[in-house]
């Protein structure tokens, strides 16, 4: 291919700028993902304070903390700062950092976009933040900013809309990048079905983004356009429909939680092959049990939606088109499971993560497949039943198999191994007590708990304080990720090329730490074919 | 070792066999007060106990290849076993069979919960920022529902007083509504302002309140089941969403015949302009 005599004329040009320029300007997938997971962390603390503060109000009935206007904007911030500052940020980073390295390529398909997609999210957030210090208080009218509550929300729904349309274009830019990135400069010889899996979920995922990002976009303008140009596309009096809000709203919300979890499915596919001395069982199963779930997610929707009032036959579609997601996602449980069948087990931090998530992603999935059901939603909807579910999916689920993948990857990056005792540490902590603080959320809604309340009869007091307790344990043990990180960064025992004895993958053929350019000449035929060959038998 | 902590759990789900007598440490939700309540608790308990028993198979299969296909005990990896096209098909198939026994009768119940039709008295109930109106269709009695002084009092930022000392904290009105056991009873539910959501346990019922719009949603009570129950907004509506309870007090049919008399004879006397001036319903 030509880019590769180009690259092979190429001097080592390892001029990179020192200091801060060379954060601001860097066009290096390695240094932009380095960015985004940085970027990620300090979202995922400040996020993660949130919940901190909601856990404290809640932990006796009562209200002890915080006006009910301020405890609902840190429902609404928490969400967002999350879902779009924590848990999208850190899949990018992760995609940026390895899938050039995976496919054989030099960098990402277009760089300084890369560039542009990443430090638009500073700044969104910056302006999101900013908002608690503004008269009038941050959005607080939940994450899913359903009107007509939100177009009572004063100073900051323009800057919450202006935020969310560039958290958008960062995300819908960085998916163009790896569509073209993934079907443009793949080496020679990895074909599509020889790609890791990895590779493959950020493929589909990014379609996902393409598809309903714009149509979030479309929604917030529509709240903008009613609130400040006199459109009523959400209010009855004007001959519009709040309802309407929901379903544009959801329509990219339920394909938006599958961007958020394949991803994971990735890396949980790339771990547990490593530390099951075996390649993943039913690769091309995979694959397909993958789009089959992107697909789907398109057609559900309205199941966030059953208490609407919408008519008997979409009540009934939406079940069941529901209902069918969780075949493919039970295929991939059973593929993972098969993998580790008859395998050599071993249990190193990233194996521990990707376990648990297996464990507490499939928890995740049972609460899921009851909240299918739509008469049972009734009970279940807007209460601490849903909360559990998407905290489990969300937290034990994507969170977990995003640190299960940082400690996969990052003495290749680092060139050092980390502390794994205190890795493991983090590891017990958080498996712990992510179930004492979101177990008996399942119990709480089901005993009637209305969700995104500040202040609860006393029949919940005990099922909240044990959650509360729950989640400052766990939230302090997060503390122990970064300082893990930091000292990885600054020193340890030299990592190998290979790190993990077992592992396969382009990656693992590169140096550790892998030099800043990487994959400038293309690996050869015979490397992709022993890499992808152990990996899958495609 | 790696049992990934789930030994704990087996004491509460053994445990949600039965919906909680007790109120603190409650697991489950209420059977409830009518038919489709009933068909609903069905429902939720069938998936639950199939999740389980799927979880005891899956989980096991997990926990079984941690503890024998161990590296350290010196197990030897079976590189050859990489995929069984008959393996995915039954793993695929069977779900498919789970899924229809749990889709069948959740048809049925929801086809149930959709026929309003037949009742034999209408309220109109309409959500407010923040509190609940009810209007008897047909009679001419309204009524505002809003959350009771003292629950109001103790709820105040810093108010120093004790919820536990507050009776059914946050779960209590000034004029609960009044409905017929017995009955068909039909409930039009809307919203003056923003989207609420009218939420009773005991029936089941859960219906967004839409301002523009009117949903439906019907009841009938056992004719024994006579009493006080509670519910909340659920849909948050804004600064008060957790301070809006639905309180509904249930009499039989004479009962509740002679209280809607009684109510009319009240407003008749109130709008006479030789009574006193009646206290004021609205809030």
């Amino acid at each position: 291919m030509a880019y590769s005599d180009h690259t092979a004329a190429h001097e080592h040009h390892d001029h990179k700028p020192s200091g801060i320029w060379r954060w601001l300007s860097t066009t290096n997938h390695k240094d932009i993902g380095t960015l985004y997971l940085i970027f990620s962390c300090v979202m995922f603390f400040v996020g993660g304070f949130m919940a901190m503060l909601i856990r404290l109000e809640l932990f006796k009935p009562g209200l002890q903390f915080f006006d009910p206007s301020l405890f609902n904007s840190l429902t609404t911030v928490h969400a967002l700062a999350m879902i779009f500052g924590a848990v999208m940020p850190a899949w990018v980073g992760l995609a940026n950092w390895m899938i050039p390295m995976q496919i054989g390529a030099p960098d990402m398909a277009l760089p300084r976009m890369n560039n542009f997609s990443f430090w638009i999210l500073p700044f969104a957030f910056t302006l999101l933040l900013s908002t608690f210090f503004i008269p009038g208080g941050a959005p607080a009218g939940g994450w899913t900013l359903y009107p007509p509550l939100v177009l009572q929300g004063g100073n900051s729904l323009p800057l919450a809309i202006f935020a969310i349309h560039l958290m958008g274009a960062s995300s819908i830019m960085g998916a163009i990048n790896v569509i073209v990135t993934i079907m443009n400069m793949r080496a020679p010889g990895m074909t599509l079905l020889r790609m890791p899996l990895f590779v493959w979920t950020w493929l589909i995922t990014a379609y996902l983004l393409i598809a309903v990002m714009p149509v979030l976009a479309g929604a917030v303008t529509m709240l903008l356009t009613d609130h400040f140009f006199g459109t009523s596309f959400f209010s009855a009096s004007g001959g519009g429909d709040p309802v309407m809000f929901q379903h544009i709203f959801w329509f990219f919300g339920h394909p938006e939680v599958y961007i958020l979890i394949l991803p994971a499915f990735g890396v949980v596919s790339e771990i547990i092959p490593t530390f099951s001395r075996k390649p993943l069982f039913g690769y091309s199963a995979m694959v397909y049990a993958t789009a089959s779930i992107a697909f789907l997610s398109f057609i559900v929707w309205a199941h966030h939606m059953f208490t609407v009032g919408m008519p008997l036959a979409a009540e009934l579609f939406f079940m069941l088109s529901t209902m069918l997601i969780a075949i493919p996602t039970g295929v991939k449980v059973f593929n993972w499971c098969a993998t580790m069948w008859r395998g050599s087990l071993s249990f190193e931090p990233p194996m521990l993560f990707a376990l648990s998530f297996l464990f507490l992603f499939t928890i995740g999935g049972f609460s899921g497949l009851m909240l299918a059901l739509a008469p049972s939603d009734f009970q279940y909807q807007d209460t601490y039943f849903v909360v559990a579910h998407f905290h489990y999916v969300l937290v034990p689920g994507a969170v977990f198999a995003i640190m299960g993948g940082v400690y996969y990857w990052l003495p290749k990056w680092t060139g050092h191994m980390y502390n794994m005792t205190l890795a493991k540490w983090h590891f017990w902590l958080s498996t712990i007590f992510v179930n004492v603080l979101f177990f008996p959320q399942h119990f709480l809604g089901l005993a009637g708990m209305p969700r995104r309340i500040p202040d609860y009869s006393t029949q919940f007091a005990d099922w909240n304080m044990v959650s509360s307790l729950g989640g400052f344990a766990f939230g302090l043990s997060q503390v122990l990720f970064p300082i893990i990180i930091i000292q990885c960064i600054r020193g340890g025992e030299k990592a190998t090329d290979r790190v993990w004895e077992s592992a396969h993958g382009l990656e693992w053929e590169l140096p550790s730490p892998a030099p800043y350019h990487s994959w400038e000449e293309p690996p050869t035929l015979a490397v992709v074919e022993h890499e992808a060959e152990h990996g899958h038998t495609m | 070792m790696m049992t990934k902590n789930l030994g704990w759990l087996a004491t509460p789900l053994l445990t949600l066999m039965a919906p909680a007598a007790h109120a603190e440490w409650a697991l489950n939700m209420p059977q409830g007060i009518t038919n489709v309540s009933r068909s609903v608790y069905g429902l939720h308990m069938l998936a639950f106990w199939i999740c389980v028993w799927i979880a005891v198979f899956v989980f096991g299969w997990m926990i079984y290849s941690i503890v024998v296909f161990r590296h350290s005990k010196g197990a030897v990896p079976d590189t050859k076993l990489v995929h069984n096209t008959k393996a995915e098909i039954i793993w695929t198939t069977i779900p498919v069979f789970i899924l229809i026994g749990l889709a069948v009768p959740a048809t049925k119940t929801l086809i149930e919960t959709d026929d309003a039709s037949n009742s034999q008295v209408t309220i109109r109930v309409t959500g407010y920022q923040w509190k609940w109106g009810y209007e008897y269709v047909g009679t001419g009695v309204t009524l505002l529902s809003t959350l009771d002084e003292k629950s109001n009092a103790a709820r105040q930022l810093g108010s120093g007083i004790d919820p536990f000392t507050v009776d059914h904290y946050l779960l209590n009105v000034d004029h609960p509504l009044v409905v017929p056991a017995g009955t068909k009873v039909r409930l039009l539910i809307t919203a003056q302002d923003v989207i609420h959501s009218w939420w009773l346990p005991v029936l089941a019922i859960k219906k967004d309140a839409i301002p523009g719009f009117v949903n439906e949603a019907w009841f009938t009570i056992d004719a024994g089941a006579v009493g006080t129950y509670r519910g909340q907004c659920a849909e948050l509506c804004g600064r008060d969403h957790g301070f809006m309870p639905i309180v509904v007090e249930v009499k039989s049919k004479d009962d509740f015949d002679a209280w809607i008399k009684t109510q009319q004879a009240a407003s008749a006397a109130a709008a006479t302009p030789s009574a006193p001036a009646a206290p004021a319903k609205a809030s």
